[in-house]
Parts: C-alpha cells; structure tokens; sequence
C-alpha cells in the first residue's frame, strides 16, 4: 500500500495520503519519475501533511515538486512531521 | 475533430451563456435596498448587492464601472435592470451593457424615492422575465465556451489531485478553440517563474511579471508579519500547507502541462481571442470570481482542499476535491470527487474526462452544489479608499 506520495523523485518530502503513526516503516511513490522509498515514521502524521524524506538541519532547503519550498527552522529528523513549526517561507 | 456540444443560449452579440438570469443591479450600495425590493416582487430575478459605487475615482473607478458593465453584459444574462442613487452613472452602467444588444433599463432614485423606483423597475422587470422564459438553449460546441479557474481552502491534495485535474481539463478545452483564464497573483508566489515560463511570448511574460511585481510590492508595503496567517490561510495550514511557495506549486498546477497563455488581462477585463489568459487579480475566492464572471466567464472550474463553499450569481462554480475526508464531511458541497487520485484509482487524465463531462452537463443546465445550496457571493475588489 502506498502511504505517501512525492510529486518529483527528487522531493525531500513527501504527503501522507493516509494518517500515519508512529513507528510504522510506509511505503511511497513518485508521480513524477520513479522513487519508491520507504521511511520508518517518527511523529504522527495527519493526511495531507509532510513527512520528511531526509535529514534536515536549520538553514537547509526543502525541496517538494522538485523546487524550494521554503527553509528549515529547527532540526528535522527523516521520518518526522514537517509544518510550520520547522519550515518557513524564504518570501514575505 | 469533431468539438463536443453542449445546449447553451447564444446571445444578441454571438457569444454563448449557459444561464438565463435576469438581474437587478445595484450602481450603489445605498440602491441595495431597491433592488432587493424589486427582486422580492417578480420571480425569477435577482438582486446583487454590493458595498460600492460612491466617491470612487481613477483607476479604482474604471475597474467599478468595468465590473458593473461586465457583470450585466456576460452571456449567463438574458437582461438587466440598473437602479442607481442619481441617473448619470445609472445610464453609463445601462448604456455599457445595452452594446451586447440585450435588453437593459435603467431607473434612479433621486426625485423619485425609492418607492417609485421599485415599482417603475418591477413593472420592466416582469417585461424582462417574460422575455427571458422563451429564449431556448441551442446546441452548442465546446470552443464557444470561457471558462474561469481558481482554487480555495486549498492542501496538499489539491496540488496533488484536483488542480491537476482541471490542469487537464484546460489543456483540453484550450486545444479545442475555447477561452480559459487563471489569476490568484499572490498565490503564484514561489513559482512565479515557471508561470512565465509558460508565457506565449517574451512581451507576455514581461507583462505578467510587472503585475506580479506590483502585488508583490505591495505586500511589502502593508504586511505587518510574514502573512503566516494570512497566505497560506488558516485552513490551508489546517491542512498541510506551511509556505507559499508550496501552496503557488499546487496552484499552478490549474495551468495543464502543455498550454501556453496567450495575454495579461486586468482586473474584470474579457479576453479578445482564444486560449488562456492571466488575470491579475485576488486570490480570495469570492473577489476573483467576481471579476471573472464580470470579464465575460460563463463556468468556474473550482479546486478545493478543505472545503472552500463559494458560489457566484453569475456564473455556475463547479467544485471538486481530492481529499477524502472533505469529500465525506462536506459531500453537499462537491460536484466532483477526484479523492480516487490518492489512492492511485484514478489518473488525472480520467480525472479530466471526468471533469470535463460534468463542466458540459453543467453549461447545458444541471445545477452546480453551490447553486441548489444558494452560494451568491458578488464580491467586487477594490483597489484603493475612496475620495
């Protein structure tokens, strides 16, 4: 089953396409070219919202439809929930 | 190739509309009351309040009578009747929207009272009902049609279903010979270069760029914060979006693939030819369509995530969403569940068809959900205070 989808292969996120738990190893795919990683899930995370694909460090830049979304504002680790309370917009 | 059809009225001045209203339309905002009066006395038409119309000036007054006249004039109206405060700018409205050659009168209320005026209005208003029961839907193709497109309460679905999916739906319709136009300046923010990527020309993607610096420039003139409240909106935080720049790549998503725009429209103004067109304009829902149905659109393609609920008097908005639990919490609003995408049910390119199926069953008379449940959001966008 696919838990999450990425929309290019080189996305450093990707959308739980169902609620996800912590502790559970989820399978996802990319629309987009052919990634099929699987992340073990640290943090619960609802449907719609982002799972992290890698490690990231504060200053790091995430990348979702194979473009810069925005920047990481505190550590994430691979496996975690990514929303804003650890990724801001580089505009406004 | 032979264009699927669909039953349409085709107006005075050849253009097509998929609805038949007659309408009474305020010059303003102290003539709503008339209005509603005359809307409450002969079935079948309907008022359109809205705040406006006084002390307006430049720019801002230009984009007032160009919403008032293209809202009369859009092919979705069989007639008009115009009640304003003093009979100037009454006649001016009156006078823009008679050019399309359909029937429009217009009364004032200084003199008269409103009294008077409602019921001189009333009377020509039951005239315009009667004329507008015997116009008859006629066959149709799909390159007659303007379609609008805009998402709201948008997510990470819409980015991943239901904008790809009326993506489709504009490459299709955009290959047949059909107008279409996207707008949602700010919300184009992040990718705004691979929008003008996608212009037709070098001269276009200059002009949208210049619009877009424009937005831009003034929202760093007026924010206070960094808009984490405001843009993406609560509820798309809700749902999953934490920038901008993710919530512009859902977005441009709504463009297709393979169609290229072929102009820059301002605020209410209709296209001159055929393809998709940029308009400049708000990325709130109600506004926008607003200024779509005033620049001549007869169907609003409308993507949403968490369960924007807007309609429009003018023209049918046709809502589709790809998340599952909007889809069953709020099914009353929702025309078309794409949800199926998510699960990897669903390509975008049935997805489309889907879609596309439902947009003709739509132009020829099936009520959208916004329309049965009563969404009339007349929303005009005001560029500056007035005078």
């Amino acid at each position: 089953m696919i838990s999450f989808l990425m929309h290019e292969k080189q996305d450093t996120v990707g959308v739980a396409v169902v609620d996800l738990k912590a502790g559970q190893t989820v399978q996802g795919r990319s629309l987009h070219g052919n990634a099929s990683p699987k992340v073990k899930v640290l943090s619960d995370i609802l449907l719609g919202h982002k799972i992290a694909l890698v490690n990231f460090k504060p200053g790091d830049t995430v990348i979702k439809y194979g473009v810069d979304i925005g920047k990481i504002v505190a550590p994430v680790k691979k496996g975690e929930h990514v929303h804003v309370h650890n990724l801001k917009t580089k505009r406004w | 190739m032979k264009l699927p059809t669909f039953l349409g009225y085709r107006r005075a001045n050849k253009r097509v509309g998929v609805r038949n209203h007659v309408i009474i339309l305020p010059v303003d905002d102290i003539s709503n009351a008339a209005c509603e009066a005359v809307a409450n006395n002969v079935k079948g038409t309907m008022a359109l309040p809205h705040a406006y119309g006084r002390l307006q000036f430049g720019e801002d007054l230009d984009l007032f009578f160009r919403t008032m006249i293209g809202t009369g004039s859009n092919p979705n109206v069989a007639a008009v009747i115009v009640i304003g405060i003093e009979p100037g700018w009454t006649q001016r409205i009156v006078d823009g929207i008679a050019k399309t050659g359909k029937p429009a009168a217009g009364f004032s209320i200084e003199r008269h009272g409103d009294l008077q005026t409602i019921a001189s209005a009333a009377r020509k208003a039951k005239e315009f009902v009667q004329y507008a029961s015997e116009l008859h839907r006629v066959e149709c193709t799909v390159d007659e049609l303007y379609v609008s497109v805009k998402c709201g309460e948008s997510d990470t679905t819409t980015g991943l279903g239901s904008c790809p999916t009326v993506g489709n739906v504009v490459d299709r319709i955009c290959a047949m010979g059909a107008i279409a136009s996207f707008g949602e300046t700010t919300e184009l923010t992040g990718g705004e270069h691979i929008v003008k990527a996608k212009a037709a020309t070098p001269a276009i993607a200059k002009e949208f760029m210049k619009a877009w610096d424009n937005y831009s420039d003034l929202i760093m003139k007026e924010k206070t914060d960094d808009l984490s409240d405001s843009q993406p909106t609560k509820g798309n935080i809700r749902g999953g979006l934490s920038t901008i720049e993710e919530k512009a790549m859902g977005n441009i998503e709504k463009l297709g693939r393979r169609t290229k725009f072929v102009g820059c429209l301002k605020p209410a103004q209709a296209p001159t030819k055929k393809g998709l067109w940029y308009m400049d304009t708000s990325s709130a829902a109600a506004e926008a369509v607003t200024l779509w149905a005033a620049s001549g659109a007869v169907v609003h393609l409308f993507p949403t995530g968490q369960g924007n609920i807007i309609g429009n008097p003018i023209e049918p908005v046709i809502k589709l969403s790809a998340n599952p639990l909007t889809c069953s919490t709020m099914s009353e609003h929702i025309d078309l569940d794409v949800s199926a995408i998510l699960r990897g049910e669903l390509s975008i390119e049935q997805a489309g068809k889907q879609l596309l199926d439902l947009t003709l069953r739509t132009a020829s008379g099936r009520l959208t959900a916004a329309e049965a449940l009563g969404h009339r959001e007349f929303v005009m966008t005001k560029l500056y205070r007035s005078a």
